[in-house]
């Protein structure tokens, strides 16, 4: 049996410790929002938070996560997800949509860090998350909207 | 006649649920209108631009309209395949008339309600917005309130549409209805699917196309903890298990013995030497117009070349997957599929069921591209096999990444040999194409339709037999390679290798004639005025002919496809080593009317994403007759940081409505090539592009 920490909710789950975190959350848990796609942290599909830190989980040990604040975008803390979810809207990004909750998850890490983030930023935390419909120039613009509804939020 | 168009209102037990007017249109009493829509959304954005064709003829309120999938009923058939099915680009214009007649005569039920209920001539009513409206008397009811009446109501026989002045949704841009719930992670896909009792299944399948099982071993997978049972399949050998994890690791603990069949030796080096031979014979001619032979003959500079494109895999985002509840009486299927008649119809003949009790559930697909709507259906007949004759239970089958790497179905390897004369002015006066692919339409049930005098595919020559360029004397034939590894349509299929070597053979011969490749092509161009409209549109916004950074190089491609037409102008420079840098793609389509031009443009950007990374990283090879990608390390995806600036202009034009979602696929490889040779001097005449051809150390 592992005690798991998952959006702020506390789980037993009997799985064998070596066990991906991905496969505890879409299967046992039931938040498919987290996906699979490449099992071997090449996609960024699998995107969760680990103690707030932009994890793949589908290479990361359930035994590693114990202990721990999991946040997957079930989860995601409304400052962050609304604007992201909101600027996600206004710049239409997603198509098949299937990679989107891997990539709020690695922007909202992004702008939690980085309030204003340049494109190099962008560049360097969003690039491990693959877009096969190739939304890459929308999600760029949506990060920048998303920063600076953020921005506007923080100074009400 | 189906069984859903006998109702016009949906009932349950007595009560009224919603007016029902046609297959495709759900109004209920809370004034949402569902709309039911038979195309697969993979992306492409048909559950907004179908929607919008029914809610614009019916005036209804655009934030009360939702989306269902339909279910598999002949009512649901592509409006010209007979069947139901996504593909080729055709959604939105083979259903512009269907959908906006479904939603003008739901609005024409409604209006003679109200007018019923008010004792007014229907005439006098109008609509907006969701409401039926008499404004001389100054009442209004909602959709929603007149549903039940409504229902009682005659279909009309004829109904008028609007006139396209008057539309005030259609040709609007149109945020996706489904955006809230893929940002949330909420939308459902295949993938996500969970049925009580479900258990999860992998297959190990042969390590070489056209391999089969000699023996195995179950007896390493069955030690697994949570491995539930190990059987075989049509596809190879399933390891049934309580989630993915077991069943992966039981996966790796079978001992399979395989016979590996007559591909046991495939390789990629041998197979280009063989395609290189084939090209040299006469194939199934698909053009012919003058006698290219003699006009070589008298031509003052011939020109030779040949490409080759490899073999692609799809690659979606999320691995294909099926969810089988097999039980003596009944079978369900969730999948995400592009092809839910054909897929039906396999899991009617695995189970022994009749079509009726068969229940195919169409999910969200985390990306098609093609690789989802397969002639042998064989993703759902192996999710049918696994849960009926070995588990009695409902099973998930899952491809891992690997599995869809290696899984075949790819863009079929092409090598195009290409030749032409010039006159002395540097005019082309004759023009040889030839093609060597491999055919996945013939033996299929879909050779008909495709395949003339069962010798020529057209979709292996499609974009390379309907050349539109005025050249006197032609002749395009195709040599059809060996099968064995399987292949399969690829977004833009056919134009996917054969506007790469159309369109870089013409930039050839403008430079070999001393002309500027636009106005090369325009002067060729001169009855094909749709092509000129967005050659000159995209030359324009690109600022062709204007100076560019020291290194950097600009080409031009332009390709019909689809029924629709796409210049790009891509913007290129290469590094030291070879790496390739595209900085900028002006795109323009003309596609006729529009319908969503948020969805084209995203189409436009994602298309050339998918071109561009093919052009730059996609190649399958083989080696001992096993495939030696695997995953996104070797099998690479463009990402975010080589993301050109990608700007996209729609051509206003009232020609006949094209496709979207293929179309801008085909240009982008050329244009990157004819860049690469304005930059460098190089012609790439084999993708992917190779740095060691482009290094300059």
């Amino acid at each position: 049996m592992i005690k798991l920490k998952v959006n702020r909710k506390d789980y037993t789950v009997d799985v064998g410790p070596d066990t991906p975190l991905l496969w505890v959350l879409q299967e046992t848990l039931g938040l498919t929002g987290t996906k699979f796609a490449c099992g071997i942290s090449q996609c960024g599909a699998c995107t969760i938070h680990l103690d707030g830190e932009a994890v793949q989980s589908c290479v990361t040990p359930v035994s590693r996560a114990v202990g721990k604040e999991v946040t997957t975008i079930e989860g995601l803390s409304p400052d962050l997800g609304q604007p992201l979810q909101q600027a996600w809207i206004t710049e239409d990004v997603p198509q098949c949509g299937y990679c989107m909750p891997g990539q709020i998850m690695s922007a909202a890490v992004l702008l939690r860090k980085n309030l204003l983030p340049s494109d190099a930023d962008i560049d360097a935390a969003m690039t491990g998350n693959i877009c096969r419909c190739g939304a890459y120039q929308r999600i760029r613009r949506a990060i920048h909207l998303a920063a600076q509804m953020k921005d506007r939020r923080g100074a009400r | 006649m189906s069984e859903i168009l006998k109702f016009s209102a949906l009932t349950k037990g007595g009560l009224f649920l919603a007016f029902a007017p046609n297959a495709f249109i759900r109004i209920g009493k809370d004034d949402a209108v569902t709309v039911i829509v038979n195309h697969s959304e993979m992306g492409q954005g048909v559950y907004t631009a179908l929607p919008m064709l029914v809610a614009e003829e019916l005036d209804a309120d655009w934030s009360k309209v939702r989306v269902e999938a339909a279910p598999v009923d002949p009512a649901y058939n592509h409006a010209l395949w007979g069947m139901q099915a996504t593909g080729g680009s055709t959604s939105t214009w083979t259903e512009w008339e269907r959908l906006r007649q479904a939603g003008a005569t739901a609005r024409a039920m409604l209006i003679a309600a109200a007018a019923e209920l008010w004792k007014v001539d229907p005439a006098s009513c109008r609509t907006e917005m969701g409401q039926v409206i008499h404004a001389v008397s100054g009442r209004q009811r909602s959709y929603g309130q007149l549903a039940e009446k409504a229902s009682g109501m005659t279909p009309p026989q004829n109904v008028v549409l609007k006139d396209p002045g008057n539309f005030t949704l259609i040709g609007q841009p149109t945020k996706r209805l489904d955006t809230p719930e893929k940002t949330k992670g909420t939308a459902v896909y295949g993938l996500d699917v969970k049925v009580p009792g479900m258990l999860t299944a992998l297959i190990a399948r042969p390590p070489v196309f056209g391999g089969k099982v000699k023996s195995f071993d179950a007896g390493g997978a069955k030690a697994v903890q949570g491995v539930r049972h190990v059987v075989e399949v049509e596809g190879g050998i399933a390891v049934v298990a309580d989630g993915f994890w077991p069943a992966n690791l039981g996966r790796k603990a079978l001992a399979i013995v395989w016979d590996e069949g007559p591909l046991a030796g495939l390789d990629s080096r041998k197979q280009r030497e063989q395609y290189a031979e084939l090209a040299k014979l006469p194939g199934a001619e698909a053009k012919k117009k003058g006698d290219v032979e003699v006009a070589m003959r008298r031509a003052a500079k011939r020109l030779d070349a040949v490409y080759e494109l490899p073999y692609l895999a799809h690659a979606p985002m999320e691995p294909l997957n099926c969810v089988a509840d097999v039980r003596p009486d009944s079978c369900e299927v969730w999948t995400g599929t592009q092809f839910q008649t054909g897929d039906r119809d396999a899991a009617v003949e695995v189970t022994g069921l009749k079509p009726e009790q068969v229940k195919l559930h169409t999910m969200l697909l985390g990306g098609g591209f093609g690789r989802r709507g397969v002639p042998d259906s064989h993703f759902v007949r192996e999710g049918v096999q696994v849960s009926k004759k070995a588990v009695k239970a409902p099973v998930k089958v899952i491809w891992t990444r690997e599995d869809d790497i290696r899984g075949g179905y790819y863009r079929p390897l092409a090598v195009h040999s290409m030749a032409a004369g010039l006159d002395v002015a540097g005019n082309p006066v004759a023009w040889r194409h030839r093609i060597v692919c491999q055919s996945f339409m013939i033996d299929t049930p879909f050779e008909g339709a495709i395949v003339i005098d069962g010798i020529l595919d057209v979709i292996a020559v499609e974009g390379a037999a309907d050349l539109p360029y005025e050249i006197p004397n032609l002749l395009v034939d195709w040599q059809k390679a060996p099968d064995g590894v399987t292949t399969l349509w690829w977004r833009s299929v056919g134009h996917s290798h054969t506007a790469f070597a159309v369109e870089s053979f013409l930039d050839e011969l403008a430079h070999a004639a001393g002309k500027d490749p636009y106005e090369y092509r325009r002067a060729l161009l001169d009855k094909h005025p749709r092509h000129q409209r967005v050659l000159e549109l995209a030359v324009k916004k690109a600022g062709w002919g204007k100076p560019l950074p020291e290194g950097r190089g600009r080409g031009l491609a332009i390709h019909e496809s689809f029924e629709s037409f796409v210049a790009q102008v891509a913007e290129v420079s290469v590094s030291k080593e070879g790496k390739v840098k595209v900085h900028r793609v002006v795109c323009a389509i003309d596609c006729g009317p529009v319908v969503n031009p948020d969805t084209i443009r995203a189409q436009m950007e994602g298309g050339i994403v998918f071109g561009l990374t093919a052009a730059l990283y996609g190649e399958i090879t083989f080696e001992n007759g096993r495939v030696k990608q695997r995953n996104f390390n070797d099998y690479p995806m463009l990402r975010l940081n080589e993301m050109p600036a990608v700007e996209v202009h729609i051509a206003p034009s009232e020609d006949k409505m094209g496709g979207v979602g293929e179309t801008a696929v085909p240009p982008i490889a050329p244009a990157v090539a004819n860049a690469l040779f304005a930059a460098t001097g190089t012609r790439i005449r084999r993708l992917p592009i190779r740095s060691q051809d482009l290094k300059k150390i």
